[in-house]
């Protein structure tokens, strides 16, 4: 029986980790994105950001479940979801940053954010998919083929957005170059390519990060182009969370996601 | 015992399909899981049946029903015991939903997907050719490009009025 302090001892090779930042990217942005459910602007965006957060949710499922067989000791994708602690979570870090703003103190809470954020996370994760299509590992391949047809759509509707709101009004453009100013520093990380990547790419296991970042942003400064908006100057910072070192809103959300079944351990309903 | 030992493996297989043309999606209740092109295979063998299932989009909360009815229609048709595989690759396509499959949801007030090709159509672009389910116009407006379930948009017909659903292109 599983105990409220269980703590997973993982072992992370490169194949394992590599799976593991692409899943937990897809469930913490799954979890900030539901946060929104009932509290949107309006009804058509509420039902939307519910659909990303269940697609996200979905693609998060089928990757931890990958990465669970991959890690080899038969931890399910619950088990990977509830059970790591803080620190064993390899999600991008802009991913974890605030969205909704829950009370009047918290911080957050402008709806240009994650109008921005969809268009930055569909355009990463539509370049990265378009690309593990090809993976040696025939599982990834096809959880790749599957969720780029889903984030195809998250990226059309994210762009519809954010050149609605940067082409609108001075008052939404602005809020909207604001959002920018507030995500581009944790752009940097979306690129950075360390041991894991190359492993993965001289394996054929998938691209390194730093393929990414041209067509990642050719995509995004087409839109931003749309929006009459300029995407910032990059910053000398680098987030960390792919290393696990996150910044301070990654606990808060797994108090929450963690909160159930780490009160009733192997409570099923 | 197996009932399936008693036919021919064409038989079993045979009625197998024809249990499942029978078990409807659960969100979409007039939609066969075989019309609906997520009936990958059935396999019949001397230890039961053997179903391969393609889940339509990753999240869809549907899946795990699927698979429950799929088990319980095929036990009931005396073809157990049934095991369910999950086969994620070919991807589900709305290219798969059969062409009864699109005047069941075109009569039950659904627009049926248009073709989507490998590459997937401009969603941008789709949005006005799709037909009214009740008038056939044209003349139609998307509300909300997402609606009650993943993957369907909300839309409304100019010319009588109506909104409507649309299956998106997948």
């Amino acid at each position: 029986m599983t105990t409220v302090s269980a703590s997973l001892e993982l072992r992370l090779t490169p194949p394992v980790r590599y799976v593991l930042r692409i899943a937990d990217t897809a469930l913490i942005h799954a979890q900030r994105l539901a946060e929104w459910c009932g509290h949107a602007p309006v009804l058509e965006e509420d039902i939307a950001l519910s659909n990303l957060a269940l697609d996200s949710l979905g693609q998060a499922r089928a990757l931890l479940t990958h990465a669970a067989a991959l890690e080899g000791q038969g931890f399910g994708e619950d088990a990977l979801a509830f059970l790591r602690e803080e620190h064993q979570f390899l999600n991008l870090t802009l991913v974890e940053q605030p969205l909704r703003k829950p009370s009047a103190h918290s911080p957050g809470g402008d709806f240009a954010d994650t109008v921005l954020r969809n268009l930055l996370v569909a355009s990463w994760m539509k370049a990265l998919f378009t690309r593990l299509q090809g993976s040696s590992d025939a599982s990834l391949a096809a959880i790749a083929a599957k969720s780029l047809k889903e984030v195809r759509y998250h990226h059309q509707h994210a762009a519809g957005w954010v050149v609605r709101l940067g082409d609108g009004t001075d008052e939404s453009a602005r809020r909207l170059r604001a959002a920018l100013a507030r995500a581009w520093p944790y752009v940097a990380e979306l690129f950075v390519a360390d041991e894991v990547d190359a492993a993965a790419a001289a394996s054929g296991l998938g691209p390194s990060r730093a393929e990414l970042r041209e067509p990642w942003h050719a995509e995004v400064a087409a839109v931003l182009a749309e929006a009459k908006l300029e995407p910032p100057a990059a910053t000398p910072f680098v987030s960390t969370g792919t290393l696990g070192r996150h910044s301070e809103h990654l606990g808060f959300i797994l108090a929450e996601l963690q909160y159930l079944p780490r009160r009733y351990p192997g409570g099923v309903w | 015992m197996c009932g399936a030992e008693l036919l021919s493996r064409e038989a079993a297989e045979a009625r197998a399909w024809a249990a499942l043309r029978e078990v409807m999606d659960p969100e979409v209740p007039v939609l066969s899981l075989v019309d609906l092109g997520v009936v990958r295979g059935v396999h019949v063998g001397a230890d039961g049946t053997e179903v391969v299932l393609t889940p339509t989009y990753s999240g869809c909360p549907a899946t795990e029903v699927i698979a429950e009815s799929t088990r319980a229609a095929l036990e009931a048709a005396g073809l157990g015991p049934v095991q369910v595989k999950h086969q994620l690759a070919p991807a589900w396509t709305t290219d798969w939903i059969t062409d009864t499959g699109r005047e069941a949801l075109r009569r039950y007030g659904i627009a049926p997907p248009g073709r989507c090709g490998d590459e997937g159509t401009p969603v941008r672009l789709m949005a006005h050719r799709v037909p009214c389910p009740r008038c056939e116009s044209t003349q139609v407006e998307r509300l909300s490009a997402f609606g009650s379930t993943a993957c369907k948009a909300l839309y409304r017909c100019l010319a009588c009025r109506e909104p409507f659903e649309h299956f998106k292109p997948l």
